[in-house]
């Protein structure tokens, strides 16, 4: 076992124990202390993300896959947790935007009630935990840490917009769950194992008769993962849910939709690859037409949202519909090119959302300011002494960090030049032309449909921005912590890097996408992982008594 | 016995779609108290009903299937149940709190006319 694959269960114990010692710390008191352990937390788990992310790296190709037999038992009988480039990469992001997040809670939303810190700990496990396991059992369980979670955290704050929204999406989580335990006892009636390696080993071997029951296992299953990852139909409680929680858990929130999206490009690769006989690409229709109506009906959701926090959640619903689509098409460009828009699309959803409150505080109602009146220069003024009325106002640090920063958002959620939102677009576009040759109607809707979504999230931006910075009269600088402006710079100088550093990435990403799409190493690795010989064996060796 | 396990699992099921389908929030609760049973049972039953069986290999006897039952349904149907419960008795507290906020049992808060 290399200190790589032990360092594989860090992003699961770390967030668990800060948990646990955070409980351990009630009572205002302790309220730094507690904030200070949040945030310096979460920072560790990052650095340790990254620590994964190059180690995993280092292999070149196919990259490493490392595996960690949880209490030493080997495959398909034990539970696995597999670090590989795919969940690597997204344990970078969920380290990324929990940062963020949570520095922008100690500005105030983590004093809104009392286990704010706890929820947000047990969030990251069940995050983390989801993205490692190599078991769907596991994984299910993880998904329920994950969402039991976020019940509490949606919920923060109170009031009644929250729980009737809370109410909704817990009741929504809990059929989902339902579905996700049927599809997955089928497929362990069919295969009779629950390791995701061992399944997709042993898929091509499934007798023909058996064959109906384990696609339509795979298809409950699936529907469970749509649900989460806000397929339309299936997404109708993302919008009041992400709405009407705080700026920080809903910055937190971008994150889950892409556990769906995981769950699925991670099982759909694995399962139905090219070598799994008669089930081979079982479903992708499925995923490529949903996932166009999805990028359809966030599409016409931007152009119709006033509300910032509403073009957010459309925002969040587009990139779904982006992403899975192009995982639809099962083209190995455009996976690689949907994991770059993934990365940016969630950092630049995670931004806005943060943004959005900050942008919703200039919003004072009853404070009008004569501020035109006062700036205007009359006959009265003598400007060579005065230069005052000719300048006008000292522009507040505030303002202008808050709207640059929002042009930025903008230009990343739309896709237009120079940010990474613009390089992940065009990316995609020109995977999707490649295309062509081999799946043309896919191609032919996508191009148009991500082209319509960029305008729509420009018309609908733009109109937010200048109601928000450029209309007059009520409004004032916001009250900014350094915090709240410390979590959003943090963002844009990860999109900024993003940006920068696009072609090492990119290239990470193809490699990532090649090997997902041949899944065999994951395969051999996991099923060859060793167990070490344990002290019961070597006592036996030494002749000492049981 | 598959026959009664799958008429009792269909029966359980359907009431539990019915009622997660109702307006007021104490029978969306009770609908998916029944949804869990329903799911619960069914993964019990993946494991090929018998009885007398226990799900042990004993010394002497092949480990096959005909001679032991799989443990495996059965522990998952514990994991189950228990997350099952814990969700529920969370999705209880937000409902209380939803009546204690918006005064009426409707899903949407609306007072009926």
């Amino acid at each position: 076992m290399t200190a790589l694959s032990s360092l594989i269960i860090v992003p699961i114990l770390l967030p668990l124990l800060v948990a646990a010692v955070l409980l351990l710390l009630p009572g205002a008191g302790q309220r730094q202390l507690r904030a200070r352990i949040n945030v310096c937390a979460t920072l560790a788990g990052l650095v340790v993300a990254a620590g994964l992310l190059v180690g995993v790296d280092n292999g070149g190709g196919a990259g490493r896959i490392e595996v960690y037999l949880a209490s030493n038992w080997q495959a398909p009988f034990g539970i696995v947790l597999v670090l590989d480039r795919l969940s690597a990469l997204l344990l970078v992001l969920v380290g990324l935007v929990s940062t963020a997040s949570a520095l922008y809670a100690e500005a105030g939303w983590s004093r809104a009630g009392t286990y704010f810190h706890p929820l947000f700990q047990m969030q990251l496990l069940g995050l983390n935990g989801a993205f490692l396991t190599g078991d769907l059992f596991n994984l299910f369980v993880f998904f329920e840490v994950l969402l039991a979670a976020s019940y509490g955290l949606q919920l923060h704050g109170s009031g009644w917009l929250r729980v009737r929204a809370g109410m909704h999406y817990i009741a929504v989580n809990l059929l989902a769950s339902s579905l996700f335990l049927v599809g997955l006892a089928v497929l362990y009636g069919v295969m009779g194992t629950l390791s995701m390696a061992d399944i997709a080993d042993k898929l091509a071997l499934v007798a023909e008769r058996d064959r109906a029951l384990l696609h339509a296992g795979a298809a409950i299953l699936a529907v469970a993962f749509l649900i989460k990852a806000a397929i339309w139909p299936l997404n109708a409680w993302l919008l009041p849910a992400y709405t009407s929680t705080s700026a920080p858990v809903a910055a937190l929130f971008v994150l889950m939709t892409k556990v769906g999206f995981y769950a699925l490009f991670r099982l759909w690769t694995l399962l139905f690859s090219d070598d799994a006989g008669a089930s081979a690409h079982f479903g992708g229709e499925v995923l490529l037409t949903g996932g166009l109506l999805t990028l359809a009906f966030g599409a016409i959701g931007l152009l119709a949202s006033i509300r910032l926090e509403r073009i957010a959640a459309f925002s969040v619903i587009v990139t779904a519909g982006t992403l899975m689509a192009a995982l639809g098409m099962k083209a190995t460009g455009l996976s690689a090119a949907a994991l770059f828009y993934l990365v940016s699309a969630t950092l630049s959803a995670a931004m806005l959302f943060l943004l959005l409150d900050l942008v919703r505080r200039t919003r004072v109602e009853g404070l009008v300011r004569p501020r035109e009146t006062e700036i205007l220069p009359d006959e009265d003024d003598n400007l060579d002494d005065d230069q005052v009325p000719l300048i006008g106002r000292a522009f507040p640090m505030s303002v202008a960090l808050l709207g640059l920063a929002f042009v930025a958002c903008a230009l990343l959620v739309a896709g237009l030049p120079p940010l990474s939102g613009f390089l992940a677009k065009l990316s995609l576009l020109t995977a999707a032309v490649r295309t062509m040759d081999d799946a043309p109607g896919g191609a032919w809707l996508l191009i148009p449909l991500l082209l319509l979504a960029g305008l729509f999230a420009t018309i609908s931006l733009v109109r937010a921005g200048i109601h928000h910075f450029w209309a007059k009269g009520g409004r004032s600088a916001p009250q900014m912590k350094a915090e709240e402006g410390g979590a959003v710079v943090f963002l844009l100088a990860a999109c900024g890097l993003l940006t920068v550093f696009a072609e090492p990435v990119f290239r990470y990403t193809t490699a990532t996408a090649a090997y997902l799409h041949a899944p065999r190493p994951y395969v051999d690795a996991v099923l060859g992982a060793q167990a070490r010989p344990g002290p019961a064996a070597s006592a036996e060796i030494k002749g000492a008594p049981p | 016995m598959e026959f009664l396990l799958a008429i009792a699992i269909g029966v359980l099921g359907g009431s539990g779609v019915w009622l997660v389908l109702r307006p007021r929030t104490f029978q969306v609760v009770m609908g998916l108290a029944l949804l869990s049973y329903a799911v619960n049972l069914f993964i019990f039953s993946i494991g090929s009903l018998v009885i007398n069986r226990p799900p042990l290999v004993v010394p002497g006897q092949p480990a096959d299937l005909a001679h032991y039952t799989d443990p495996m349904p059965q522990s998952l149907v514990l994991t189950a149940i228990v997350i099952g419960f814990a969700t529920t008795a969370l999705f209880l507290v937000v409902l209380l709190a939803a009546r204690g906020l918006s005064g009426t049992d409707h899903v949407d808060g609306d007072v009926d006319p």
